[in-house]
């Protein structure tokens, strides 16, 4: 690989600092007293603690997943903080939000009350797993629409979730979504009723802040019959020695015609260039298509991170559903991602579409893993999927793991896959015509990322651009 | 259109160059002025193309020795993008594919890049549009080229004319065209030649590298070089290339070998 080219995807981490903002902490390690700490912190109902023991003890039974292609010391889940909170305060308005958060949030590029007023966007901040700020609710509460913190929801609307909580991902579902349903401590809740469109996007920055602290989001999205509902999440994070494990869980619920769109732009600490520290991120995100011609949409933008393994899915019940998934996964240095999709066609004439870009760079392996399975039942049923992987550099890995299961014989799977590489030649054409090496990759790479960028709203399309500039570049082309 | 007293825009003496750490370039000379069209011809493997990646800063080409300046610089000095900025233009073989990029951004970035390095003033994308639309009739290409990914999926022939477009918003002090009129049927050739011709001032200058005359039928050169083995062995004036088709190279490898 050229020097220019080594330099320019070497650019270090530019999000790399810590806001001081006193945290109230449980003691380290996990057991059913610290559940029970985390539940009467949060003033749950009884079924809630109850559903968090069962899943704890289910957890215990289990071994952490070995299929992934990625490598990671043990982790000492004894050794791992499970709750932390900065100080109560009451917040009537974003005035009064402590002005080193939002200095953090400026600093990220992110003035989100601006940002929100401007945008229209309403921004639940996670910001050490409680939730300090929630801005426009009263004008989605007009239409109806729910939108607050886990734990607001279990206060203000029991009912609701418990009726939805754990139905699309089981608290027993799988190691890292069990110990997420024993120990989650804050996340999102959106509520669409009936009918309804939501006004605006809904929008979230999640920011992992004390050191150390494991982070379990829990972000449960119901969207009601013929609702729609468009969801940004957006992260990024400090930079810390040790690795921070999140394990987070997002459930989505589709009834008949309603319609989901779920974009992600992660950009977790990645650790350092020789692969210490950074973030885990063990995450299961699953959207149950329920109702007939629901759809649900994932589009993910992942550059963070030291180790990423997630799998946003699409359960395709009602007949006539559509899931999506769109997925950019960069990863440079040591980092590991091993990420892709579960698209299960239950119902009749159900469609799947799965666009997949990986971008490796440094020495770092990324892999797709991605499953189709085809239901008995799922008559005409249809997938299409693509997977491309990029590499810059010779010491990088990219893997495509695709597994098709077809149990009915009149469905259709198509599976696309390319590998290509950013190579002198390319980089030299585009210098010969003026364009310095900073440029050319970025655009090279845009160009790659244009079917997944052209699905994320506007202006977190531009801010994904942005991102795998900082991550490769450092300028934005 | 050769003039004596024309400014010098390139001057190469005794270029060695290698690839790979095999010398291919055994020392190369070469003056070109002002207003002129240089052809260089000669078989596979003599370093046509070679020299022409060699003076555009190819990475992979290390040259070892022997100078080159462009309108009194010395090229050696300058990155391949600063090359391209003083106006220093290559016309690919093969030019590369970029799969999602519209050629009309890319043509754009690259317009604007050059244009900014000389100080003039920068397009937006409307004003550019009406720009390159203008462009592209000289080389009656259809506006759905702006569209399409930069030569992904282009015949060889759209990508030969996408890249005398990139010449012509470019306008290049000096173009080196390295086998413009291969994969060429006869129409599309006479229209990238009639393109390149009518780009061709008394300010500027092009360097055609060729394996065949028959380009040479459409854009008159001034002088006819051969190489051979790494060096230009002879030097002579458009019959020679109309001699070179009649009895091939190998009668000149025999004579000049030293």
């Amino acid at each position: 690989m050229s020097s220019v080219l080594e330099h320019l995807v070497n650019q270090p981490y530019q999000h790399g600092f810590v806001t001081d903002i006193e945290a109230e902490t449980a003691p380290r390690g996990l057991n059913e007293d610290i559940i029970r700490l985390i539940s009467a912190k949060k003033h749950e109902p009884e079924w809630l603690l109850e559903l968090r023991l069962k899943a704890y003890r289910h957890w215990l039974t289990m071994a952490e997943p070995g299929w992934p292609n990625v490598k990671y010391p043990k982790i000492d889940f004894q050794n791992v903080i499970y709750y932390s909170a900065p100080k109560p305060k009451k917040l009537k308005s974003m005035d009064e939000v402590d002005p080193e958060l939002l200095r953090t949030f400026e600093k990220l590029g992110v003035p989100m009350n601006e940002r929100a007023a401007l945008a229209g966007v309403a921004v639940d901040v996670i910001f050490d797993s409680v939730s300090v700020a929630t801005t426009y609710k009263q004008k989605l509460a007009e239409v109806g629409v729910i939108f607050c913190s886990i734990s607001e929801a279990v206060r203000d609307h029991p009912d609701l979730v418990r009726k939805y909580l754990g139905t699309v991902v089981p608290p027993g579902d799988n190691y890292y979504a069990a110990l997420n349903s024993a120990v989650f401590t804050d996340g999102s809740f959106c509520f669409i009723p009936k009918g309804v469109k939501c006004p605006m996007e809904l929008s979230t920055y999640f920011r992992i802040n004390t050191q150390e602290s494991g982070q379990f989001e829990r972000t449960l999205i119901i969207a009601e019959e013929g609702a729609s509902v468009s969801y940004l999440e957006g992260c990024t994070a400090p930079k810390f020695d040790s690795n921070q494990l999140h394990a987070a869980v997002v459930e989505l619920v589709a009834l008949d015609d309603a319609d989901i769109k779920y974009s992600t732009v992660q950009n977790w600490y990645a650790g350092n260039e020789q692969g210490v520290g950074g973030i885990y991120n063990f995450v299961t995100k699953r959207g149950l298509c329920k109702g007939a011609n629901s759809k649900i949409s994932w589009t993910q933008v992942e550059t963070g991170s030291a180790i990423t393994w997630k799998y946003p899915s699409c359960v395709l019940l009602g007949d006539n559903s559509i899931g999506e998934f769109y997925s950019v996964a960069l990863t440079n240095h040591h980092q590991q991602a091993d990420t892709g999709t579960k698209m299960v066609h239950i119902g009749r004439n159900t469609r799947s579409r799965i666009i997949s870009k990986g971008i490796s760079a440094g020495q770092s392996n990324n892999s797709y893993r991605g499953l189709v399975k085809i239901g008995a039942r799922a008559e005409g049923a249809r997938n299409f999927s693509q997977c491309d992987s990029m590499l810059i550099g010779t010491k990088c890995g990219a893997n495509t793991f695709p597994y098709i299961q077809v149990h009915n014989n009149s469905a259709k799977v198509e599976h696309e896959a390319t590998t290509s590489k950013i190579g002198e030649d390319q980089l030299f054409y585009l210098a010969q015509r003026g364009i310095g090496a900073e440029e050319a990759v970025s655009m090279i790479i845009n160009g790659f990322c244009r079917d997944v960028f052209q699905q994320l709203p506007m202006e977190f399309a531009v801010e994904a651009t942005k991102l795998l500039g900082l991550k490769l570049e450092g300028s934005v082309g | 259109m050769t003039r004596a007293d024309a400014k010098v825009l390139l001057e190469v003496k005794g270029l060695h160059a290698n690839v790979a750490g095999v010398e291919i370039l055994k020392g190369i000379d070469l003056v070109v002025r002002a207003g002129e069209v240089h052809a260089i011809m000669g078989p596979n493997g003599s370093g046509k193309s070679t020299f022409a990646k060699a003076l555009a800063g190819h990475p992979a080409y290390e040259v070892t020795a022997g100078t080159a300046t462009f309108e009194g610089r010395n090229i050696f000095d300058m990155a391949a993008e600063e090359r391209a900025r003083a106006g220093l233009f290559l016309g690919f073989q093969y030019p590369l594919e970029i799969p999602g990029v519209s050629n009309a951004a890319f043509l754009r970035l690259a317009y604007n890049t050059v244009q900014g390095a000389r100080g003039k003033d920068e397009l937006d994308p409307l004003e550019f549009d009406d720009y390159v639309r203008e462009k592209m009739k000289l080389l009656e290409m259809d506006a759905s080229f702006l569209d399409r990914s930069v030569n992904d999926g282009f015949s060889g022939g759209e990508k030969k004319r996408n890249e005398i477009l990139q010449m012509a918003l470019l306008e290049p002090r000096l173009a080196i065209l390295d086998e413009t009129d291969s994969g060429l049927d006869i129409d599309a050739l006479r229209v990238v030649s009639g393109g390149v011709n009518r780009l061709l001032t008394r300010d500027n200058a092009v360097v055609l590298v060729t394996h065949y005359q028959r380009l040479l039928n459409y854009i008159v050169p001034d002088y006819v070089h051969v190489m051979e083995g790494g060096r230009i062995i002879k030097t002579g004036g458009r019959e020679l290339a109309v001699e070179l088709e009649a009895r091939g190279y190998d009668w000149l490898k025999g004579k000049v070998a030293a």
